[in-house]
């Protein structure tokens, strides 16, 4: 019968999506390695990551991680530095302490945040963030790391806040209503409590801002001025490990060396989240116990 | 006396847990048999056995041999056909997020009757079966989730009863009911003992004694025994069954 | 330090000016872009292509080719990703594989769009000779997409309560039956939602479409899937930073344009949720 048929057709189907998603994610998996592995193997792993110099195109060209490396990680650094205290507070002050109708409408801001496509911070930081940081300092340009980690701690808001947030709700009302049975304040209540029953939450959305941060590109490749140098203070420009795929994939021939290069940038950057994602897993399911 | 089901030595084992060991027992035809005992004796793993939902839980592993007219419910019956013939009346009414019409037209429709006045029929038919009718007929198509809680089980026997069913089986169903919506149950069974073969499992010893032929008791995973209904009541052979239906245990 | 009504009195008002402290600059960024914006919005902005070297005229390549590029994105991961959700949720046994799956789902979801870029290079418009097309584009975005489809469908499809499902067994349905006839109903509001965010996030991505399909200008609207196009991301970019002399009302007036498409998504997905919760039926 046309019904049975139909009905076993649309089995196979569904069976085959399901399959077909882990096709993806290996095929992704092997791919980046097959590409990078044409450059790690060239080249001496050591080598690399502790190279200083990152020129690419010059002869012989350098491959050195190390100010890539430098980049992303004090980008990386001081956004979190900007984005955990601010968020947490943000965290707890929406889920404990802001009134009903006000903390709708922090909510929806936060989700609006959330909503903006990088690209547009991008161009405000461009536009607005730069120069003010340039007047503020006295800089030749505003196109720093510092620009790049204020505008990173704002995109990483949204996920850091909502997590936080998620954590802090989902510590048993009874734990509240104990402490303050027993003659804590409110923020006594916080403090002792409630943060501590949250702390893996906290530990997850932390791990997810990171993640959050060390991946974008286009928000960094527009602010932070895009110099492959090792840096030396928070006011110069930098380049991130994302901001340099974007920067050359452009311009490279595939085949050369300089492409196989990105992609084992891509493949460091895949693995660092693979290993951040892992850990916010964990603190994920540790919480739930 | 025609048996309509046979079970023998029906052992259910849950990752290496005995729910139920061999259980043997016949179960006559248009007979309301009432299940008894306490919490855990395997009373609805048997019934999921009957109507092989057990299948859709993982770890369950079922020996014996269950026979519904004569025929293996495992080798001689599709699974879809049996389903049909053995129907199930949960402990919680479980109305389907739809209206009360497409609630109990929703087994016939699965089977293939499309016609909208034959569809009528059997709603119609089904809901008087569970004295349901009056009090819905106006509001067929307003979601079923509206009714009260006594109504909702009645519904659901209806869904059951229009897919045309052999037997049925409840598991515990008046647990959430009160007084009235009870008895209003209750009669609606004894209505149905006419064309169909009942099996009633009850937390509730009295209601065994109000409703069913026979009765049987089990304990911790094992058939202690079965017998009429009045005997089982007034004179046990086991002791055990004494001290249950006496209150010495539960 | 004083009592602690105090403290907690000054702490919660330092709680508060930080939270502020987000809110308000999200705020201005939104007036920011609407004042300066909204000066550019002429239908000549909308409905006609750049001139003088994007120093003037319309944006209307990259609004299309941002709309071909999302309308490509759902055809491969609406299908794929809807269907390995009712696969995951209602047909897997749960094991080991499905466990790998899901932690793969995860971890797609936490990988940097720049290498869902990279990989788009080098599988499809190498590789697979797609070249760099809206074929390709598309591709890298459904791959990228796929995670947060699959995952909202889940969630959708999850719940939907067990007892439906086991209602309808009992009544001798199939499993496919089962599933069309009680669960995708009540599940398609949920899975509307979540694939409708999915796209709008498709739609603002800048990192994936660089190198598979995005064209600094293009004169002409595309013929084909093996086409480039403009798009409204990645003009933003070449706006700010590319080209010299952009009068500024025009850069905020593409940034506008994309808010606003990303935004009109983002609405009707809160207004489907929040209609079907009204017409929930259980």
């Amino acid at each position: 019968m046309i019904k049975k048929a139909f009905e076993a057709f649309i089995e196979k189907a569904i069976f085959l999506s399901g399959i077909t998603t882990i096709v993806v994610v290996v095929l992704i998996f092997i791919f980046l390695i097959k590409e990078s592995f044409s450059f790690f193997a060239a080249n001496n792993i050591f080598a690399i990551i502790s190279g200083r110099d990152w020129y690419p195109i010059s002869y012989p060209p350098k491959f050195g991680f190390l100010p890539l490396l430098m980049g992303s990680f004090l980008v990386t650094l001081g956004a979190i530095a900007i984005a955990v205290p601010v968020g947490l507070a943000a965290a707890i002050y929406i889920s404990e302490v802001a009134p009903g109708w006000f903390k709708e409408i922090l909510k929806t801001g936060i989700e609006l945040l959330a909503a903006i496509p990088s690209i547009v911070l991008g161009f405000i930081g461009i536009v607005v963030l730069a120069p003010f940081i340039k007047n503020l300092f006295d800089l030749p340009s505003g196109l720093t790391a510092l620009s790049g980690s204020i505008m990173l701690a704002f995109m990483a808001m949204p996920t850091i806040v909502s997590i936080i947030e998620d954590a802090i709700t989902s510590v048993p009302k009874s734990y509240k209503e104990g402490s303050l049975a027993l003659g804590a304040t409110h923020l006594q209540t916080i403090r002792r409590v409630i943060l501590p029953a949250a702390s893996s939450g906290i530990m997850a959305a932390v791990m997810l801002g990171i993640g959050r941060v060390i991946g974008e590109t286009m928000a960094v490749l527009m602010i932070t001025g895009n110099a492959a140098i090792l840096p030396s203070s928070i006011l110069q420009p930098v380049r991130t490990l994302t901001a340099t795929i974007a920067a050359e994939m452009g311009e490279v021939i595939q085949g050369s060396m300089h492409y196989y290069a990105l992609f084992g940038i891509g493949f460091v950057l895949f693995v660092i989240t693979f290993f951040i994602n892992l850990a916010a897993d964990m603190f994920l399911h540790r919480k739930r116990r | 006396m025609v048996n309509k089901i046979s079970v023998k030595d029906l052992s259910v084992l849950y990752d290496g847990e005995k729910a139920l060991a061999d259980i043997s027992i016949d179960i006559r035809d248009r007979e309301i048999l009432g299940i008894i005992g306490p919490s855990r004796s395997g009373k609805t793993t048997f019934l999921q056995v009957l109507n092989r939902m057990i299948d859709r839980i993982p770890h369950a592993k079922v020996r014996g041999n269950i026979l519904l007219d004569n025929m293996d419910i495992y080798s001689d019956i599709k699974l879809l056909a049996l389903r049909r013939k053995v129907g199930m009346v949960y402990a919680l009414p479980l109305p389907l997020p739809m209206s009360i019409f497409d609630n109990v037209a929703y087994g016939p429709r699965l089977h293939g009757t499309k016609n909208s006045r034959a569809l009528s029929e059997i709603v119609e038919k089904c809901l008087k079966a569970s004295y349901l009718w009056e009090e819905v007929k106006d509001r067929l198509d307003t979601p079923a989730f509206n009714l009260s809680g006594g109504q909702q089980q009645r519904l659901c026997i209806s869904r059951t009863l229009a897919v045309e069913p052999e037997v049925i089986i409840y598991d515990e169903p008046c647990s959430g009911l009160d007084p009235i919506s009870t008895a209003k149950v209750e009669d609606a069974m004894r209505e149905l003992k006419q064309r169909y073969t009942q099996i009633l499992v009850t937390n509730n010893t009295k209601q065994a004694a109000r409703v069913s032929d026979r009765t049987a008791f089990f304990l911790m995973g094992e058939l202690v025994e079965v017998d009429e209904t009045g005997k089982m009541f007034t004179a046990p052979a086991d002791t055990r069954t004494n001290d249950y239906i006496t209150g010495k245990f539960g | 330090m004083g009592n602690p009504r105090t403290m907690q009195k000054v702490i919660f008002f330092l709680l508060g000016a930080a939270t502020v402290a987000v809110i308000v600059p999200v705020a201005l960024i939104f007036m920011l872009i609407l004042v300066h914006g909204l000066q550019a919005i002429t239908p000549e902005f909308i409905f006609s292509a750049p001139r003088a070297g994007m120093t003037s005229g319309g944006i209307f390549p990259a609004i299309v080719g941002t709309l071909y590029l999302v309308l490509g994105t759902a055809v491969f991961s609406l299908p794929l990703g809807i269907l390995a959700a009712i696969y995951l949720t209602e047909y897997a046994q749960e094991n080991w594989l499905t466990r790998l799956i899901d932690i793969a789902i995860i971890n797609l979801a936490g990988v940097p769009s720049i290498v869902y870029g990279l990989f788009g290079v080098g599988l499809f418009v190498m590789l697979l000779n797609f070249g760099t097309s809206i074929l390709s584009g598309s591709l890298t975005l459904s791959i990228m997409t796929l995670p947060v489809i699959i995952t909202a469908s889940k969630e959708a499809l999850n719940s939907v309560p067990k007892s439906f499902r086991e209602v309808s067994y009992s009544l001798g349905a199939s499993r496919w039956q089962t599933v069309r006839n009680v669960v995708l109903p009540n599940a398609i509001p949920g899975i509307m939602t979540g694939t409708i965010l999915g796209l709008s996030r498709a739609a603002g991505e800048t990192a994936p479409i660089l190198f598979t399909v995005a064209a600094f200008y293009l004169p002409f609207l595309p013929r084909s899937v093996y086409d480039q196009v403009m798009a409204l991301p990645y003009h933003i970019y070449v706006l700010s930073t590319q080209v010299p002399n952009v009068p500024v009302k025009i850069q905020y007036g593409t940034v506008l344009v994309l808010i606003l498409i990303v935004f009109i998504m983002n609405i009707s997905a809160a207004l489907i949720r929040a209609k079907f919760r009204k017409r929930k039926m259980w």
